[in-house]
């Protein structure tokens, strides 16, 4: 994956942005931007995406730099928990009403 | 986040994509491609979304592209009527309702900018096609504002409008357009209230405040109605949009909607609306409104309104005198770069 080809002129890179709403929370994609560097990417974010207090953190990553699974296998990328559901809670019944557990 | 494809990453033509078209037999091609469309019907069919690298119809691409941009587009010129009146604000705290207001029009501009991006259009094109005159926007930032209180019925009407019309946007199928949207519409309600507040404001003022006040909701009403675009029967698109999920409602459902609540809040104005042929009917239970010159409406869309040229003018001037901006931005991040690497080397 890589940005756009710059068609004309000096075009920057684009960069994902990702804000932590709040402390305890994970950091969530909030959209992207152009920009020279990270720190003006940063600024960029700060600006954009937290003029009403949105955040109290923001991750910037260059959107060539993130790996993302095939969306043409879709499928056999995910079909691992498929059969597996011993692997939640739920599947355990003969336990229900027992308290505390 | 691994199972969710990102925005921006260009879908079409993604290079690596673009190898494996190269590679594929056409029987593959076409298997991909039946493959492709079974899975975008069932997306369509459960009402779920497309990302950015799923397979999606090219008229679909090309539909989404053309609704984004042209949504961008007027976001971004939609800053001018309402720039002219920064400075001439009658209090300061107005002046800094109004420049956070136009700070927010820039922020949807680029919100949308970056999803359409992701159906693999460079920003840098889609604003090039703005600046030529090749791409569209909204009808109704090519009628001037004149007063004061014009700043009142644009935030009240217009930016009234695009919420009605954006909310339902929030669901269209495809993602990126969405997530934007959905950021849009939580700001666009701070924009329509501090309209209606100086609509409210001038109305209790003097006479003469509240003739102006009239005045611009008299100006306003129609190109706001038009807004959401032509007539059901005529509105070659709009069919195909529904279909596809993009479009919830349909043109004149939403304007009839928004008629509604028109009526009640400008009772609470104490103002009218310059329709006397509204009307709740009783039968279908919907707002009806009197008649717009839809001739006016493909005028201002062919590009002669009354500000159509005032306004690319004014974008193509800002782009050109904002190149300084842009220069010390990138000279900047290379000198911070330069700087790093000394010392890196130095270290």
């Amino acid at each position: 994956m890589t940005t756009p080809e710059p068609h004309s002129g000096n075009v920057w890179p684009i960069w994902e942005v990702f804000v932590r709403s709040s402390r305890g929370l994970s950091h969530v994609h909030a959209g992207s931007l152009h920009a020279p560097d990270a720190a003006m990417a940063l600024r960029n974010a700060r600006d954009l995406y937290t003029r009403r207090n949105e955040g109290v953190s923001i991750w910037v990553v260059p959107a060539d730099a993130i790996a993302s699974s095939d969306p043409d296998a879709k499928g056999a990328f995910f079909e691992s928990p498929q059969g597996k559901d011993y692997r939640h809670a739920t599947y355990y019944t003969k336990s229900e009403g027992v308290k505390h557990l | 986040m691994a199972s969710q494809t990102l925005q921006s990453v260009p879908a079409e033509p993604s290079p690596a994509r673009h190898e494996t078209r190269h590679e594929m037999s056409p029987e593959d091609a076409a298997r991909r491609d039946a493959e492709g469309q079974a899975y975008f019907d069932k997306v369509m069919a459960e009402d779920s979304r497309i990302e950015p690298r799923d397979w999606m119809p090219p008229a679909y691409r090309k539909t989404l592209l053309r609704q984004i941009s042209q949504h961008a587009h007027s976001e971004i010129i939609g800053m001018q009527p309402e720039a002219n009146w920064i400075s001439r604000a009658p209090s300061l705290k107005r002046k800094s309702i109004l420049m956070a207001k136009v700070q927010d029009e820039a922020g949807h501009g680029l919100y949308l900018y970056s999803a359409a991006e992701t159906l693999g259009q460079p920003r840098d094109q889609m604003m090039q096609d703005l600046m030529a005159g090749k791409a569209k926007y909204s009808s109704i930032f090519n009628y001037p504002a004149r007063t004061w209180a014009d700043m009142g019925a644009i935030g009240w009407m217009v930016d009234g409008a695009a919420i009605a019309n954006q909310v339902p946007l929030c669901r269209a199928s495809f993602g990126p357009y969405g997530r934007a949207m959905v950021r849009v519409c939580k700001e666009e309600s701070f924009h329509q209230r501090q309209g209606f507040e100086i609509l409210l404001e001038l109305s209790n003022g003097t006479p003469e405040q509240k003739q102006m006040a009239q005045d611009a909701v008299n100006r306003w009403y129609a190109p706001a109605l038009m807004m959401f675009g032509p007539p059901d029967d005529d509105s070659p698109n709009s069919k195909q949009s529904m279909a596809w999920n993009i479009k919830r409602f349909s043109n004149d459902e939403l304007r009839n909607r928004f008629v509604g609540m028109m009526m009640e809040q400008v009772k609470v104005l104490g103002l009218t609306l310059p329709d006397k042929d509204i009307r709740f009917n009783e039968d279908t239970k919907k707002w009806e409104h009197g008649p717009l010159d839809w001739e006016e409406f493909h005028e201002v869309i062919a590009g002669r309104g009354q500000c159509n040229a005032q306004r690319l003018e004014r974008r193509r001037e800002a782009h050109e005198n904002g190149a300084w901006v842009r220069e010390a931005a990138a000279a900047y991040a290379e000198k911070q770069a330069k700087k790093s690497a000394e010392k890196v080397s130095a270290a």
